[in-house]
C-alpha cells in the first residue's frame, strides 16, 4: 500500500452556526477523529466563492470538505442552498483542472450532530487516503 | 454526577485507569446528564450499587481494601489505590449569623428558605438569594437562578433604572491603516486541557518564527485577569497592531478578547482565534503528535489571516423596547408579568385558547399546597396588567430582523388574520408535554394510566384501588427517549405519598431503576419508604412484564436482590412517562433559526453558563421548552429569560457587528448579480455620474445586511467582499495551510 505514509491535508469549510458548533460539541464530549482536516471557520458555506475551493485544490490542498446548516436551517435564510447550487460547477470545473471532483464534498452537520461530524469527517479522511495525494501536488 | 464527571476526567489523564464508582442510585437527571453517564460506562467506568462497610489498609503495599456486597449478594474485599469520596453540600458555618443578621429565614435543611412560586425571593422582601445557599444544585441551575435574582432587583429598582450608570470609557483606537502588520501571538495551555496534550510552549515558540510576529508566549490561561493585563500590556510594549489567540473557541471566549484589543486601543477586529483546544487536543488526544502538527497549521493559518485584518466600524441602532413572549403556560406569564413590571410591552402569544399550559393539570404539590389558586392568581394578573396585550389561538407566521429590533407576523389559528409586531426581544416558553406510552398495554384497559391521569382520578376522588403499581422511565432512558426526564421519580412518589395519606390500605409498589429525588426531594422519597410503600428496582435487560387478566392487571418481575421471580396483582397500573419535546418546536425553531438538541428540546447557547441563552443575540429560552423541569425550576428559569431580555431592552442602542458586506465600488461594475440572491434585499444597484459618465454599482443597507456573505460568492469581479471573511483572507488561510511549515 503505498498510500500508508500519506497524511493528507484537508481544508474543511465549517459555517459557524451549525457546523463549526458540532465540532465544538464533538470536542466537548471529547469524540476523537482523524487529525488531517483543518477548519476554517465562515459565517455561513454561501459566502464560499467557488474559486476559493478550486484554488485551494489547484494549489495542493488534497481535498476540500464543506459543512453547514441542514437545507431549511441556515442561519441567513437559505446560504447553504447557494452554496449546494455551486456545487455542479465546482466538480465540472474541477474536473477541467484533472482533478477529482471527489475531493471537493459537501455535508450538512447541525450544532447539535457531533457524531455526524464525526463520522463525516473520518468518511472524508478515509476516501482521500484512498484516492492518493493531489495529482498536482 | 461529580464523581461520574471526575472518573471521565482522571481516565483522560490517565487511559488504563481503573475507575469504580459505588453508588445508591445515579442521578443523571440533568440535560445531558443520561447521555454523558452512559458514555462513562462505555468508556469503562463500573458502577456498582452497593454501600461498602468498611475501608482498611493493607499493611503491606498500603493500598486500600473496601469490604462490600456485590449486587449478586456476595461479600466482596476488592483492593483500591485510591478511594475518593462523594460528599453532599452543607451550608456554610456562618449561614445562620448572617441570616440573622439580614433578617431572613433560614429552613429546617440549614439553607435559606424561598417558595416554589417565589424561588429566590427570601422572606425578607428586597432581599434576593441564589445557587446553592437555597438548596445544593449544578452549575446550569445556579446560573439560572442568579439570573433570576438579577431580573428580581431589576423589577425592584424598575424606576431607578440607568441612573448610576457610567460609561465605560474605551482610551481611542490606534490608528493602523498603512502599517505594516506587528502580530502578537498568545498560546494557552488551559490548564492541561491543551497543555496536557501538546507543548504550548513549542507552540509559541513556533508562532514567533513566523512572518510579522513580533511577539509570542504563552499562558496557562489566557482569559484569567492576570493574561488579559499581559496582554494589554503586550500589545502597547511590542506596539501589536494584530493580536491572535491559539486557545479554546470563538464562540465562546472572541467576545472576551474583543474586548481586551479595545482596551489597549486596538479595534476589536483586528483580532484572530486559532481553535487549538474544542477542535484538536480534545479531539486528537490520542494522537498527541498529529495535534502538535494540527495546532501548529492552525496557529500559521490565524497568522496568516490576521496579517489581512482591517478595523472595522460598529454602527448603532435604536432598540425597540418591547418583547415578544411565545407560550401560555407558568414560565410564560412568569417572564410576561417580570417584564410588565419593569413597563416594557410584552406581546404574549399563545395557541391555545385559555392560559396556563401544562399547569392546568397539576392537582396539588408534593408539599400538599394546591397551585391552581395560584395560576389563577397568575393569569388575573396577566389580564389586568396594560403592558401585555395577549393573542390567545395565534401562532408565529414569520420573522425578520435581529436583537434589538425584531419584526414578526403572527397568524390567527382560527381565521388566518396576519398581526405585525415589533420588538426588540424574544423569550421562548413554549413548553412540552406528557408523553403517552404505547408500553405496557397503555390505552387497552382503563386501569393502566399515566401519573397525571393518576393525580386528577387523586384530585376528582374517583380513585378505589387496592393495589397500586407504578412503573418508572416508561419510553424514557432507553432508545425512544435518551434523557432522564427529571421529574417522574418524585411525581410518582408524589402520588404515592397521597394515595398512603388518604387511603393507608391501599398498597403501593414502585418499579425503578434508579430514584432521583434530588435535592431536598429526598425527603420525600424517605416518608414514602417509612408510610410503607415498597420500590423494587429492576434492570433495563429483565424489565417487568404486565398480563391483563380481565379486571386485574398482572405484573411479573425479577427481584434484583433475592434473585426470585415475583408477581403483584394489580388493580391500577400507572406508567411513570417522561416529558417529551413539543413536536412543534420543529417549525417554531426552523422559523427563528434556533438550533434543537438530539432530543428535540431547543439547545441553549452553552449548557452550563449560557443556560437561557441562544447562539442568536435577543432570543432566550425557558420552561419545558428547554427541558423537563419543576415549577420552581420553571419559575426561576422565565425570571432567568426576563432578566436577559430586559438587559437588552434597557439598552438604549444596540451595536450591530461591522462583520457585514463591503461594496468595493471600483471593481464593481454594476452586473447585478448580487442583488437577487441577497436573502435580506440589502443590496439595491444605483447610478451617479463618475467623470462625466454613469457609473452603475452596488449599494448596502447596512442596517439590513447580517454579514452572510451570498453576494462576496456570488460576484465574478471581486466587487463586494464580506468584512472579516473577506476571499482574501480566506485564501490566505488556505495558503498558509499549503505551505511547507
Amino acid at each position: 500500500m503505498s498510500n500508508n505514509d500519506f497524511i493528507p491535508k484537508i481544508v474543511q469549510f465549517c459555517c459557524n452556526w451549525c457546523s463549526y458548533t458540532g465540532a465544538d460539541l464533538a470536542g466537548s464530549q471529547r469524540l476523537q477523529y482523524s487529525p488531517y482536516t483543518r477548519i476554517i471557520r465562515v459565517m455561513c458555506t454561501g459566502m464560499i466563492h467557488p474559486n476559493l475551493v478550486i484554488e485551494a485544490l489547484t494549489k495542493g490542498a488534497d481535498g476540500v470538505l464543506v459543512c453547514g446548516c441542514h437545507i431549511g436551517d441556515c442561519h441567513y435564510i437559505e446560504g447553504n442552498k447557494k452554496m449546494e447550487a455551486r456545487v455542479e460547477t465546482i466538480r465540472t470545473l474541477l474536473e477541467d483542472f484533472g482533478i477529482e471532483p471527489e475531493r471537493f464534498h459537501i455535508e450538512w452537520v447541525s450544532a447539535s450532530e457531533s457524531q455526524k461530524f464525526v463520522e463525516v469527517v473520518n468518511q472524508f479522511v478515509e476516501k482521500i487516503i484512498q484516492l492518493g495525494p493531489n495529482p498536482l501536488k | 454526577m461529580y464523581a461520574t464527571k471526575e472518573a471521565i476526567i482522571a481516565k483522560e489523564h490517565q487511559r488504563d485507569l481503573e475507575c469504580t464508582i459505588f453508588y445508591i442510585d445515579v442521578r443523571a437527571f440533568g440535560k445531558g446528564y443520561e447521555i454523558y453517564y452512559e458514555r462513562a460506562k462505555e468508556l469503562g467506568v463500573r458502577y456498582i450499587k452497593s454501600r461498602p462497610s468498611a475501608i482498611f489498609q493493607n499493611p503491606q503495599t498500603k493500598d486500600l481494601i473496601l469490604k462490600y456486597i456485590s449486587e449478586d449478594g456476595k461479600i466482596v474485599d476488592e483492593t483500591f489505590n485510591m478511594v475518593v469520596l462523594s460528599c453532599g453540600l452543607t451550608p456554610s458555618s456562618d449561614v445562620g449569623a448572617m441570616a440573622h443578621m439580614l433578617g431572613i429565614e433560614i429552613d429546617n435543611n440549614g439553607f435559606c428558605k424561598t417558595d416554589t412560586f417565589a424561588p429566590v425571593d427570601t422572606s425578607r422582601e428586597g432581599i434576593y438569594a441564589c445557587g446553592p445557599f437555597i438548596e445544593p444544585k449544578d452549575i446550569p441551575e445556579t446560573v439560572v437562578q442568579a439570573s433570576a435574582a438579577a431580573s428580581r432587583v431589576q423589577t425592584l429598582l424598575a424606576s431607578e433604572k440607568g441612573n448610576l450608570i457610567k460609561k465605560e470609557e474605551y482610551i481611542p483606537e490606534k490608528d493602523v491603516k498603512g502599517k505594516m502588520p506587528r502580530i502578537g501571538v498568545f498560546v494557552c495551555h488551559c490548564g492541561l486541557n491543551i497543555g496536557g496534550v501538546i507543548d504550548s510552549k513549542g507552540l509559541a515558540k513556533y508562532a514567533g518564527t513566523l512572518k510579522d510576529v513580533v511577539f509570542a508566549t504563552d499562558r496557562l490561561y489566557t482569559c484569567s485577569e492576570d493574561s488579559i493585563t499581559a496582554i494589554i500590556s503586550a500589545i502597547k510594549e511590542y506596539d501589536l497592531n494584530r493580536v491572535v489567540v491559539a486557545a479554546c473557541t470563538p464562540r465562546t471566549h472572541e467576545p472576551l478578547f474583543r474586548d481586551v484589543l479595545r482596551k489597549a486601543g486596538l479595534n476589536k477586529y483586528l483580532f484572530e482565534f486559532a481553535n487549538i483546544r474544542d477542535q484538536c487536543t480534545w479531539v486528537h488526544r490520542e494522537e498527541p503528535q498529529f495535534a502538535y502538527e494540527k495546532a501548529r497549521d492552525l496557529i500559521r493559518m490565524a497568522v496568516a489571516k490576521a496579517r489581512l485584518l482591517e478595523p472595522l466600524n460598529t454602527i448603532e441602532l435604536p432598540v425597540e423596547k418591547s418583547v415578544l413572549v411565545l407560550g401560555g403556560g407558568v414560565a410564560c406569564m412568569t417572564s410576561a408579568l417580570e417584564l410588565a413590571s419593569q413597563k416594557f410591552n410584552v406581546y404574549l402569544i399563545e395557541k391555545d385558547a385559555q392560559l396556563g399550559g401544562n399547569f392546568r393539570n397539576i392537582r396539588y404539590l408534593i408539599d400538599g399546597s394546591n397551585p391552581q389558586e395560584k395560576l389563577n392568581e397568575i393569569i388575573k394578573k396577566i389580564n389586568s396588567n396594560s403592558y401585555i396585550k395577549i393573542f390567545l389561538r395565534h401562532r408565529v407566521d414569520s420573522t425578520s430582523g435581529s436583537l434589538g429590533n425584531f419584526e414578526t407576523d403572527i397568524i390567527s389559528i382560527d381565521n388566518g388574520k396576519k398581526t405585525r409586531i415589533k420588538h426588540g426581544a424574544i423569550v421562548i416558553a413554549t413548553g412540552a408535554k406528557e408523553y403517552k406510552p404505547t408500553e405496557y398495554n397503555y390505552g387497552t384497559h382503563k386501569m393502566i394510566v399515566t401519573q397525571l391521569e393518576l393525580e386528577k382520578m387523586l384530585s376528582e376522588n374517583i380513585f378505589s384501588s387496592k393495589n397500586v403499581v407504578m412503573i418508572q422511565c416508561v419510553g424514557f432512558r432507553d432508545e425512544k427517549h435518551k434523557y432522564c426526564s427529571r421529574i417522574c421519580c418524585t411525581e410518582a412518589i408524589k402520588n404515592a405519598l397521597f394515595i398512603k395519606e388518604k387511603y393507608p390500605e391501599t398498597n403501593v409498589y414502585i418499579l425503578y431503576r434508579d430514584i432521583r429525588t434530588y435535592g431536598f426531594k429526598e425527603k420525600y422519597f424517605t416518608k414514602a419508604r417509612e408510610k410503607g410503600v415498597v420500590f423494587i428496582r429492576y434492570s433495563t435487560d429483565k424489565r417487568p412484564t404486565v398480563e391483563l387478566q380481565n379486571e386485574k392487571i398482572a405484573i411479573r418481575l425479577e427481584d434484583p436482590m433475592l434473585k426470585m421471580p415475583i408477581e403483584i396483582e394489580s388493580d391500577l397500573l400507572t406508567l411513570s412517562t417522561g416529558i417529551e419535546p413539543d413536536p412543534e418546536n420543529e417549525n417554531l425553531a426552523k422559523l427563528l433559526k434556533l438550533p434543537v438538541s438530539s432530543d428535540g428540546f431547543f439547545l441553549e447557547a452553552h449548557m452550563k453558563l449560557r443556560p437561557v441563552d441562544f447562539a442568536s443575540d435577543g432570543i432566550f429560552l425557558c420552561g419545558l421548552a428547554h427541558f423537563p423541569k419543576f415549577t420552581d425550576e420553571t419559575i426561576s428559569q422565565a425570571l432567568a429569560a426576563s432578566s436577559r431580555a430586559s438587559s437588552i431592552l434597557s439598552k438604549g442602542t444596540v451595536t450591530l457587528d461591522a462583520a457585514i458586506s463591503q461594496v468595493i465600488d471600483e471593481a464593481c461594475d454594476g452586473c447585478a448579480y448580487c442583488i437577487d440572491p441577497c436573502p435580506y434585499k440589502a443590496l439595491t444597484l444605483i447610478e451617479y455620474i463618475h467623470k462625466g459618465e454613469i457609473k452603475k454599482t452596488v449599494e448596502n443597507d447596512v442596517a439590513k445586511c447580517k454579514g452572510c456573505g451570498v453576494c462576496q460568492a456570488t460576484c465574478p469581479k471581486k466587487g463586494i467582499r464580506v468584512n472579516n471573511f473577506r476571499l482574501d483572507q480566506l485564501s490566505a488561510m488556505v495558503d498558509a495551510l499549503l505551505q511547507e511549515a
